[in-house]
Parts: C-alpha cells; sequence; structure tokens
C-alpha cells in the first residue's frame, strides 16, 4: 500500500487522513500550529443548528488515534519538489519527508480586519472581528469596551469578500448564515441587547439557513439593514459611531453602537499560497486550482497531489468534512 | 574679392523665413499673455532677474546641464550639438571680423572656406589657427551627431530606454540638421582639394578627394550648394518643429526669471512652454504609466504635442485624462515645463452641470473661539477612511498639551484639490470658499493637515492668512524644538515619498527627520524626486484597479527590496493603496511616532 502526506490538520486533513489509515495507507499528517483544529476550537456553536464546536472538534481528533497516523504537530511545510513519481517535503527546520502521494488541505485563514482601515478594527475598542464575537459567545463575557452589557451591537457582512477594494470579488459563503447565528446567540445571552446586521443581500443558501433568518427576526428581533458601512469613528465613551446607506430607504444614516462586528471573509492561507505556488497550481486570489468543479474537483494538474477543503475555496466544515471524504475515495481507486 | 555666389540663396531664404516666421510668434504669443502675466513683466523687466537669466540660460540652453546631470553621454550629445554649433558661429563670425576688417555680407561668416580659399598671411595672420579652431569644433559637433546617430539605434547607453515618437515634420528637420555637418565638412574638404586650405581634417579629407580625382570646382559647387540647402531646409522647418525650441527656451527661462507663471487657462506663456519642449522624451520613462503598464502615448512630451497640434486636438482630452498626474515628468523634464498646470488646462470642465443650491447646510456654524495658540487640524477624507492617523494625530496634540479643533472630525467637505485635478474648476472654488470661511472664521492660528493633497491644496490653491504645515512638517517641528520627547525603536522602516507631499510641495526632509528621530531608515533605490507612484493617487479617472495594481505593486517590491520591518508613508491615499496589498505592513509616520513617545 502506498504512503500518504497531508498537509494541514484541520476537518478536511483529518477526515481524509481517517478514512485512509483505515484502508491500510500510511499516513503522515503535518500541522504547523501546536494542535490540530484550531480553526475549530475557536467557534462556540455551529450553525445551523447549534451543534457544540468542541464535541465536533473532539470526534475529529478522535480519529488521530489510529496507529497508521503519524502525526506530525508544530511542523510548518515550507515546501514541495517531486521525488521520481513520490514526493519529498521540507518543513522550516530543514528536515524532510517523502511519501507516494500528497494531500494538500492547508485551508483558510480568515481576513485581516486591519486592511480596511475605515472600520477602524484595533483603533477603536468597540470594533471586533466575528472570530472575536464568537470567543465572546463561547466565553459568555460580550462586553463593550468598558466592560459593560452592551446595548447594541451591530454587525457587518463582507468584510474583504465581495470587495473589488482589498481585492476579493468571491463571496466567502457563510458570513451571512454565521452573522445571523451570532446575532441569536447573542440575543439569547443578553436578551435587552439590540442586534442589527448590515448587509449588502443575504445569502441564505443552505438547509435551515433561510428558516435561521425567519427566526432571528421574529422570535429575537435581530434588525436587518441593507447598505455597507462606509467608516467607523470612535466616540468620547468607548463606544463606535458608524456611518452607512440604507439603500432600502435611500437615505444616510449614522448610528453608535457598543461593539461593531466585522463579519470577515476567507482568505487562501499563507501555506496554501506557498504550496499551490510551488506547485503550480495557484488558482484565482491564491487559492490551490483543482483539475475540474464537477469531476475531477480533488485532482490537480501534478500527478499524485490532491487537494481538499478550503486551499480550494470558501467552505462550511459540512462541505469540508464531505470533501475530504470525496478526496479519500479518490485516492483510494487510484492508489 | 568675390562676395557673392548663387548658392548662397536657399541659406539667406532659410535666414529671413526664420527670421519673420520666429518674430511673428513670439509677437503673437507674447500678445497674448493674461493680465496676472503682462503685470508681472512689467514689474521686473527693469530687475537685475536678467542676470541669473543669461546664466541659466547659457547653462541649459547651450551646456544642457540638467541633461548631464541624468546621463553623462546624453548631456555631451546635446552640448556638443548645441554648444558646438554655437561656438562654430561664434568663432566663423570673429574669423569673418578679422579677415575683413572692413565690413562683409553676413553669410561669409558661413561660407567663408568657399569665400577665402587661399589664405594670405599678410591679410589675415591668424588664419591657421582659425583653419584649425574651426576644424576642431566641427569634429566636437560631428561626434554629438554620431552619438546622436547612434541614440536612434541603441539609446539604452544614453540613459534612455524609450524615445520620443516623432512626427513628419520634425523627422525632415532632423534630418536636415543631420545632413549639414557633414555637408559642411565635405563642402570645406572639396574646396580644400582644390586649394590646399583648411585645418587638420579638411586638408586630409582634401587630400582624399584629390586622391579619388573629383576635385574640380563643379563638385566643390555641388557640395557648397547641397551645404547650403540644408542649411535653408533647417531654417525653414525651425519654427514649425521641434527645434524651435531652441530659441523659445531662451525665451521662456527670462519670463521665469521675471516671475512669470502659468495660469489655469492656455496663455501666450503656454505657447512658449509648447515651444520650449525639445521632445527629448525624458519623460517617457521615468513615468509609471509606461514603466508599469506599457501605455506610451499621454506622457509630457506627447500631451505638449497634441495640444500644439491644433489636428490633433481631439486627442487631447483623452491624452490628459489618462495621467495619474504624480508629477513624476514634471522633476524630469529638464526644461523644466509645467505640465501638470497644462495638462489641467486641457481637462477643464467648465460646462459640468453645478447645482449648489442646497449650500452646505448640514455643515455646524463655527464658533469662534479662543485663539491663543490654538490650531485648526483638517484630517482630510481619506483620513476619514485610515483613522490610525487621525487618532494619532490626536495623541500626538495631547501629548504635547497642543490646543486643537479637529475641524472634520464630524461633517466635512473635500479640499477641493480633487475636483480640481479633474478639471471642475467652479465645483473646487465653491468648496475652497466654504472652507475658507470655516478656517478664518474659527480664528485658528495654523492649519495642520494629514493628508498630502489637502495641504498642496492649502498651500497653493488657497490663499489663507495662516501657516499651512503637514503633520510630518509638524511632528519634525515639535522634535526639534524638544516638545515631544520620543524614543528610538530597533524598527527598520522604508520611506514612501507620497507624490504630492514630495514632489508636488517639496517636503522630502522633514518625514525623514521625524523617521530617524524613532526608527531606523533604510535606503531604496527611488527615492525623493524619483520616488515611485503608489498608482493610487486621483489623478487618473480612467485606469482600472489591475492597472492600480501594478503601479502599486512595482512601488512595494522598491521599498521592499531592503527588507524593512515596515513600510512608512505620510499619506493616507498612499497608505490605504499598499493595504490593500496583502501581508504588507505599512503605517504613517504620526502612527509610528505616536507609538514612540516617551
Amino acid at each position: 500500500m502506498k504512503s500518504i502526506s497531508i498537509i494541514g490538520a484541520g476537518p478536511a486533513g483529518i477526515e481524509a487522513a481517517a478514512i485512509l489509515a483505515a484502508h491500510g495507507m500510511s499516513v503522515s499528517i503535518f500541522e504547523k500550529s501546536e494542535s490540530p483544529l484550531s480553526n475549530i476550537t475557536d467557534k462556540a456553536f455551529l450553525f445551523p443548528n447549534f451543534a457544540d464546536a468542541n464535541d465536533l472538534a473532539h470526534k475529529l481528533a478522535e480519529k488521530l488515534k489510529s496507529p497508521s497516523i503519524t502525526q506530525h504537530l508544530s511542523t510548518e511545510i515550507v515546501s514541495l519538489s517531486r521525488n521520481g513519481k513520490g514526493w519529498t517535503l521540507k518543513d522550516n527546520k530543514g528536515q524532510s519527508y517523502s511519501s507516494d502521494l500528497l494531500l494538500l488541505a492547508t485551508g483558510y485563514t480568515p481576513f485581516d480586519a486591519h486592511r480596511k482601515e475605515e472600520l477602524g478594527y484595533d483603533i477603536y475598542k468597540g470594533v471586533v472581528t466575528s472570530l472575536d464575537m464568537e470567543r465572546m459567545i463561547r466565553d459568555k463575557a460580550i462586553l463593550n469596551s468598558i466592560g459593560e452589557k452592551p446595548r447594541r451591537v451591530v454587525f457587518l457582512q463582507c468584510v474583504g469578500s465581495r470587495d473589488e477594494k482589498s481585492g476579493n470579488h468571491y463571496c466567502s459563503k457563510l458570513c451571512c448564515v454565521t452573522a445571523v447565528k451570532q446575532a441569536i446567540e447573542l440575543k439569547k445571552q443578553l436578551p435587552d441587547t439590540e442586534a442589527y446586521i448590515f448587509y449588502m443581500d443575504l445569502r441564505m443558501w443552505g438547509q435551515h439557513f433561510e428558516e435561521l433568518y425567519r427566526e432571528s427576526q421574529q422570535d429575537y428581533g435581530v434588525r436587518f439593514v441593507r447598505g455597507r458601512i462606509s467608516e467607523a469613528s470612535g466616540t468620547f465613551d468607548g463606544r463606535v459611531q458608524i456611518k452607512a446607506e440604507d439603500t432600502l430607504m435611500g437615505l444616510p444614516l449614522k448610528m453608535t453602537t457598543d461593539l461593531l462586528v466585522l463579519m470577515v471573509g476567507m482568505e487562501a492561507s499563507v501555506g496554501t499560497r506557498c504550496l499551490a505556488k510551488e506547485a503550480g497550481i495557484c488558482g484565482e486570489y491564491g487559492f490551490a486550482q483543482s483539475i475540474d468543479p464537477h469531476m475531477d474537483d480533488n485532482l490537480s494538474a501534478q500527478e499524485g497531489l490532491f487537494l481538499c477543503g478550503t486551499c480550494k475555496r470558501p467552505m462550511t466544515i459540512a462541505d469540508t468534512i464531505a470533501d475530504a471524504r470525496s478526496a479519500a475515495t479518490t485516492i483510494l481507486s487510484l492508489a | 574679392m568675390n562676395s557673392f555666389s548663387i548658392f548662397v540663396i536657399p541659406f539667406c531664404a532659410g535666414v529671413l523665413a526664420l527670421l519673420v516666421f520666429s518674430v511673428w510668434k513670439y509677437w503673437r504669443w507674447i500678445r497674448s499673455f493674461d493680465r496676472l502675466q503682462r503685470a508681472t513683466i512689467r514689474r521686473n523687466i527693469w530687475s537685475w532677474r536678467f542676470l541669473p537669466a543669461i546664466w541659466e540660460a547659457f547653462r541649459e540652453g547651450l551646456l544642457h546641464w540638467r541633461i548631464t546631470k541624468k546621463n553623462i553621454l546624453l548631456g555631451y550629445m546635446h552640448r556638443s550639438l548645441a554648444f558646438g554649433w554655437f561656438l562654430l558661429i561664434v568663432v566663423g563670425a570673429v574669423q569673418a571680423v578679422l579677415a575683413y576688417p572692413h565690413g562683409h555680407p553676413f553669410w561669409m561668416a558661413i561660407f567663408y572656406n568657399y569665400f577665402e580659399p587661399e589664405c594670405n598671411p599678410v591679410d589675415f595672420p591668424h588664419a591657421v589657427f582659425f583653419a584649425n579652431l574651426m576644424d576642431a569644433l566641427l569634429i566636437y559637433v560631428l561626434s554629438g551627431l554620431f552619438l546622436a546617430m547612434f541614440k536612434k539605434v541603441w539609446s539604452r547607453p544614453l540613459g534612455m530606454k524609450r524615445t520620443t515618437r516623432h512626427t513628419l515634420m520634425d523627422r525632415v528637420a532632423k534630418m536636415a540638421l543631420w545632413c549639414i555637418f557633414p555637408l559642411r565638412l565635405l563642402s570645406e574638404a572639396s574646396t580644400s582639394a582644390i586649394y590646399g586650405n583648411g585645418g587638420f581634417m579638411t586638408r586630409g579629407l582634401g587630400r582624399v578627394i584629390d586622391a579619388i580625382g573629383i576635385a574640380d570646382p563643379a563638385f566643390e559647387y555641388t557640395c557648397w550648394l547641397l551645404y547650403s540647402i540644408a542649411l535653408g531646409t533647417f531654417f525653414c522647418l525651425m519654427p514649425f518643429s521641434r527645434y524651435m525650441h531652441i530659441f523659445t527656451e531662451v525665451f521662456l527661462i527670462y519670463f521665469r526669471q521675471l516671475g512669470v507663471h502659468d495660469s489655469n487657462r492656455k496663455t501666450g506663456y503656454t505657447m512658449f512652454e509648447l515651444s520650449a519642449c525639445s521632445r527629448c522624451g525624458i519623460c517617457i520613462d521615468g513615468c509609471p504609466m509606461n514603466r508599469e503598464l506599457g501605455i506610451v502615448n499621454m506622457q509630457g512630451v506627447y500631451m505638449l504635442q497634441s495640444v500644439r497640434n491644433l489636428e490633433l486636438q481631439r486627442n487631447a482630452e483623452s491624452i490628459a485624462e489618462n495621467c495619474l498626474m504624480c508629477d513624476r515628468c514634471v522633476a524630469d523634464c529638464p526644461v523644466n515645463i509645467d505640465l501638470s498646470v497644462i495638462r489641467r488646462q486641457v481637462r477643464i470642465k467648465n460646462k459640468a452641470p453645478f447645482d449648489n443650491k442646497g449650500g452646505y447646510t448640514y455643515l455646524r456654524n463655527v464658533q469662534p473661539f479662543n485663539s491663543i495658540g490654538r490650531v485648526a487640524y483638517f484630517g482630510g477624507c481619506m483620513s476619514h477612511l485610515t483613522p490610525g492617523i487621525t487618532s494619532s494625530m490626536e495623541t500626538i496634540f495631547n501629548a504635547v498639551g497642543q490646543k486643537y479643533w479637529f475641524m472634520d472630525k464630524e461633517e466635512t467637505i473635500c479640499c477641493g484639490r480633487p475636483l480640481l485635478q479633474q478639471g471642475f474648476e467652479n465645483q473646487a472654488a465653491d468648496l475652497r470658499r466654504k472652507n475658507t470661511e470655516m478656517i478664518q472664521g474659527s480664528k485658528a492660528t495654523m492649519l495642520i493637515t494629514s493628508c498630502p493633497i489637502c495641504y498642496q491644496s492649502f498651500r497653493k490653491e488657497y490663499n489663507l492668512s495662516i501657516p499651512v504645515m503637514h503633520h510630518t512638517e509638524y511632528i519634525d517641528m515639535l522634535i526639534r524644538e524638544g516638545h515631544l520627547k520620543v524614543r528610538h525603536d530597533n524598527l527598520k522602516v522604508t520611506y514612501h515619498d507620497p507624490c504630492e507631499l514630495g514632489r508636488g510641495c517639496g517636503i522630502y526632509d522633514e518625514p525623514r527627520n521625524v523617521l530617524r528621530a524613532v526608527t531606523t531608515l533604510l535606503r531604496t533605490d527611488n527615492e525623493r524626486e524619483k520616488s515611485l507612484c503608489c498608482g493610487f493617487n486621483l489623478g487618473n479617472p480612467t485606469l482600472d484597479l489591475e492597472q492600480q495594481t501594478k503601479i502599486r505593486d512595482a512601488a512595494r517590491d522598491n521599498l521592499m527590496a531592503p527588507h524593512p520591518d515596515i513600510i512608512a508613508t505620510a499619506c493616507p491615499m498612499c497608505k490605504k493603496a499598499f493595504l490593500r496589498a496583502e501581508d504588507i505592513p505599512v503605517k504613517d509616520i504620526a502612527e509610528i511616532v505616536a507609538a514612540n513617545i516617551s
């Protein structure tokens, strides 16, 4: 049986590793962080069913315990090269690893909100990202900049997605429903706090997403405003003043809020960018390119190099896990 | 003494045509100066300013000093043609005056060797010396001509990647010019072949002609006739080709020394500027539109050409619009033509509808405050999109106990410069009027701005009675005078000169002083006048994002080459441009200082 190296121990990498190991492959999985699944463990609950993110992380982590899987944590793969029919990887400490096959599961990184400076992230204390909000929800500590219960929270969609100015024309796909989910969580914890969501258009594409959107309005009183926020500024009492246009009313508006939550999009991670470039399989926006989105979505232009998960494009966790299984099937059928 | 032959007629006709057309053109242009320009001339005409004008005309018109600073070979080429020819004429005239103390027709100086083939040492004792000197000068000119021809084939060694695409008229005139000096050598040599006169070079070539066996008066006459025709053709074409710059530059230098400026309408002075352009094409290489996008039809030289040539007028607007207004060509131009002002003249759109019935009612009324030591701070529209800059400035104001009025913290209007750059003069003027009213009404003692675009506007387009400072100047002053104590950290930075601050207003040292006080400043390859535009300048309404990004990336690569920890800049526009690229740490000088207050 052939050996395979998997780069990235997120849901994609782990799910594929587990299946391949179960079919007798010897699997090496590389993760640059100290622990796997760091992009799930910082979440509280998952849409659309409010499942506990920790549970999922646990279940996935369990799968890594197979004896045919060798874990290399804190190992950042910085280069890859062909080695006869197989592949050689090199990490940042200079160590090399060889295997017959290679699966890229290097994933995404959240958009760096500093790049939209007009929204004041890291400048005004009341401006946070959706990741910060998720942590606050998890810790049951949703507080404004002076440590008090917020009276109003504004969510802003499409920060770093569908935005020509930040260079990302694509939709990150899951921010719409995440904001709705977070607003509901907020209202569950703090029923008296007002929640506003500023959006361009709401893309409630998945199963139960539309229902969640309706629920948020009917049962929780979340208010939706169509329009983007053009700029934010701090007020003397540590709150945030936003300027926006309500495009349904056709009116400019100003609003003061305790928290401004930036729903940051997904970008190709540094690992995805570098390794896709090195392998010559660069697609748009630094993501890796598969051969065909319908039939060969796990194959790359390089023989023996497979792709799965958000190194290709933004995906939800459910999509990612399904894609990992599809990658495993593809690999097994070819190996 | 024989002093006339038919072949001098083309030359004389050429001189006459040149005189008539030049005088006619100059007279027309001077008459169409506007009132301010006339008043300036009238006021300063009797001053001593003609002295520096003479020096500058000599230095630039003949020695081509600015071109030499760009490239020694290129400077040599221009100098040998201009200064060499000038000396040929002057020394030839002196020779003629000494040889004919009792007067002579003016063409004798040009065709001296033909009319005076037998040098008689009794009549003219210095004949041999002059003959050799004239030959030496001719070699000097011919060496320049050789370089010019070489440049046509391969311009790189002369410091030019691209050269100008000339019009037909310019090319014909150039051919005539290129023929003049070889023909002169040939004519003199053909005379020398018969009479054995001339200097070291003509005599040598004369012997060769003699040896070949073509030395006879008919051949000699033909050569001199062709030489005369070449001269005549060149002089006739001069007023209608780029060679008009030879005389026009002298006039332009003089007017400029008198204090005349271009206005926002095309005037006679503009015509002088248009004609003073030698179409050397030095403006092409530095232009970011050429360097990064390969667009080579809108640089200064082509813009002036489109304005000058009436039949191309319909192109003028699209050429004028397609420019970043980064002023790189203005810095590079060896004639110092104010290209951006002329470009703006073409951009004027006064027919655009203008409606401001609503006024500026959304602006709060300004209350005059106790103005002692209070400054007005104008962040600028772009700084609103980079709140890191404005909040850092507030930190600095508070750290030094500066009382300030943040005049555009809430409601705000634009300084007007972006509209002015696009030719919307009336709209820009209205914004200036309102801002002036607010600033004067506040009784602030100084205006500080964070945006170089606003800064250039307040300094050049407003007429404020209080000093205007960019925040880098202000911070530099605070540090220099000991009001602001900063600590030096280990950060390595490169500094990006914003176009509007550097080339626009000449502020190069203050930002660097500040950065040296708090960080380690690294050098880059393109600094100060040569700095690269970030591509997101408001000057060009026609570029798309991809093109802007290409220009930005070139500037980024230049700044990242010395491996700095961060890029420092002093313009919210440039900061936004670099922020848009992934993984580039970029900070405004104010932010770096605010983080290092001790």
